[in-house]
């Protein structure tokens, strides 16, 4: 079998180079993502809306080729409207990930996709579901994915708190696309999220202007060497060199 | 047996002019003759216990029974043709294992008994083969609390509170029908589902009878299971006594 990995991805291809996130709380779940979508270092699309329906209570979150993810989405939709017929009633959010799971097991030969599924259902209240590049399925409470995930693992782990409310989750996700956006170059623009409980889905957008904004470093040349006035210089403490005639 | 002779009940794919299918009517004869079987739904479980005739003293005890597994959660008793039982209920194991597979979540019984229904239905429509000789019972708890069906030879299933068939279908029923199911535990539901086979088994008629038990619910953790031994004893026990009085 060949190797996986996101780099075949064929030249000119429409690529999700992506931050994406979803967090469970108490009431329901919390989904993110950046709206970057790119060819090369063009971007393609800078309000991209990378969440996608499922069903009622059930999206993903999609990175990978965009292709490939929203084929995918498309075809998970289609069998939970099966199983919701079939059922009489709104299908299950580990259902939908298995759907989805074994789509991108089966055919991890061809495709590049990185799924997070999350939603709410009567029998388990909030879930979020992990589905990496080559398919396997795994619950966690949060999930990061998409290649600025790689650059916020460790604030995710020293954040987040179980226990957190509608509002706390919101901000933990808002604040760490935030980050991985600023950080990965194929990820940007504004953010997505949604808010998904029993009762509804609610969207919400963060403007690329308005993104929350952490430390961005400063000049170096020039501000970190100088020193306040009156406060001999390192400058002119130095003598120079003597040269030997 | 107006049927006999007039040609309509050679097939199963053949109507009599007034619209009935006698091969299906027959199967259901099948079914008459063949020991008791009833499913009770109560409060948090389901129990379902059979009659099984016994035709010779040298069968081994608890051989050939009639109670099934289909699923961790689900039990099934037929009465009629015991290989017809044991065919469908294979085929009901097949349903539950491809649910699993697909869905990675416990088959609901309403869809199990569509799935019966659909299968045994199809054993209606063509001259090649016979309906099934069997009504079958499936119990269950699944995510809408304990559920139960019955699918008859025609392929017609109905949910209901009290099940039986088979011989002693119309006793049972009325012993049934006494009885406030949706107020009983399980484990009072054993009791009264020991009574009512003994009840309803005419031993003026038939030889012996072995009893079986089995029953789904909270002191069972939603498991199919066989009723324990010293329950058992305990439900035949009261059984018989009951019977005394009975008459």
């Amino acid at each position: 079998m060949d190797r996986v990995d996101m780099q075949r991805i064929k030249s000119g291809e429409v690529n999700l180079g992506t931050s994406i996130m979803a967090v469970q709380f108490e009431g329901g779940v919390v989904i993110g993502a950046d709206s970057r979508t790119t060819t090369g270092s063009y971007i393609a699309n800078r309000v991209t809306d990378k969440l996608t329906f499922l069903h009622d209570r059930i999206y993903c979150c999609r990175s990978g080729s965009a292709a490939d993810t929203q084929a995918i989405a498309d075809f998970g939709h289609y069998y939970l409207q099966i199983q919701a017929q079939a059922l009489g009633a709104p299908p299950s959010v580990p259902t939908a990930a298995a759907i989805m799971e074994r789509m991108c097991y089966q055919n991890k030969d061809q495709l590049s996709a990185g799924i997070i599924v999350a939603g709410w259902d009567k029998q388990n209240g909030p879930s979020v579901y992990n589905i990496p590049l080559g398919g396997g399925l795994f619950r966690q409470p949060w999930a990061i994915g998409g290649s600025g995930s790689t650059y916020v693992y460790g604030y995710c782990d020293a954040t987040y708190q179980e226990g957190w409310g509608r509002d706390e989750t919101v901000n933990f996700v808002k604040n760490t696309l935030a980050l991985a956006m600023s950080r990965d170059g194929s990820s940007g623009g504004c953010i997505r999220m949604c808010v998904i409980t029993e009762d509804n889905v609610e969207r919400l957008f963060v403007p690329g202007d308005q993104l929350p904004r952490f430390w961005e470093g400063k000049e170096v040349l020039g501000a970190a060497t100088k020193k306040p006035a009156g406060v001999p210089t390192a400058a002119a403490d130095v003598v120079p060199m003597a040269v030997e005639a | 047996m107006t049927s006999i002779g007039t040609g309509y009940d050679l097939s199963a794919s053949t109507y009599s002019p007034d619209g009935r299918i006698f091969q299906v009517e027959y199967a259901n004869k099948a079914v008459e003759n063949s020991g008791t079987a009833i499913g009770l739904r109560v409060k948090d479980g389901i129990v379902l216990a059979v009659e099984k005739l016994v035709h010779s003293k040298l069968l081994v005890p608890e051989a050939n029974r009639r109670i099934q597994t289909v699923d961790r959660h689900v039990g099934l008793a037929t009465a009629g043709l015991l290989a017809d039982g044991r065919q469908l209920a294979n085929r009901a194991r097949d349903e539950s294992l491809n649910y699993r597979d697909s869905w990675k979540q416990p088959i609901p019984l309403k869809y199990l008994a569509d799935r019966l229904g659909l299968y045994v239905q199809v054993y209606t429509l063509y001259s090649s083969v016979r309906p099934f000789g069997i009504s079958t019972i499936v119990g269950g708890i699944d995510e809408n609390g304990p559920t139960l069906y019955v699918i008859e030879p025609s392929g017609v299933f109905f949910g209901y509170h009290g099940a039986a068939v088979g011989k002693g279908k119309q006793l049972a029923k009325t012993e049934m029908e006494k009885l406030k199911l949706s107020e009983l535990t399980t484990r009072q539901a054993v009791m009264e589902a020991a009574r009512i086979i003994h009840l309803v088994h005419d031993d003026a008629k038939e030889k012996d009878f072995e009893l079986e038990l089995s029953w789904i619910g909270d002191e069972t953790n939603g498991l199919h299971l066989p009723v324990p031994k010293d329950l058992f004893e305990e439900a035949d026990k009261a059984a018989r006594a009951a019977l005394e009085t009975f008459e």
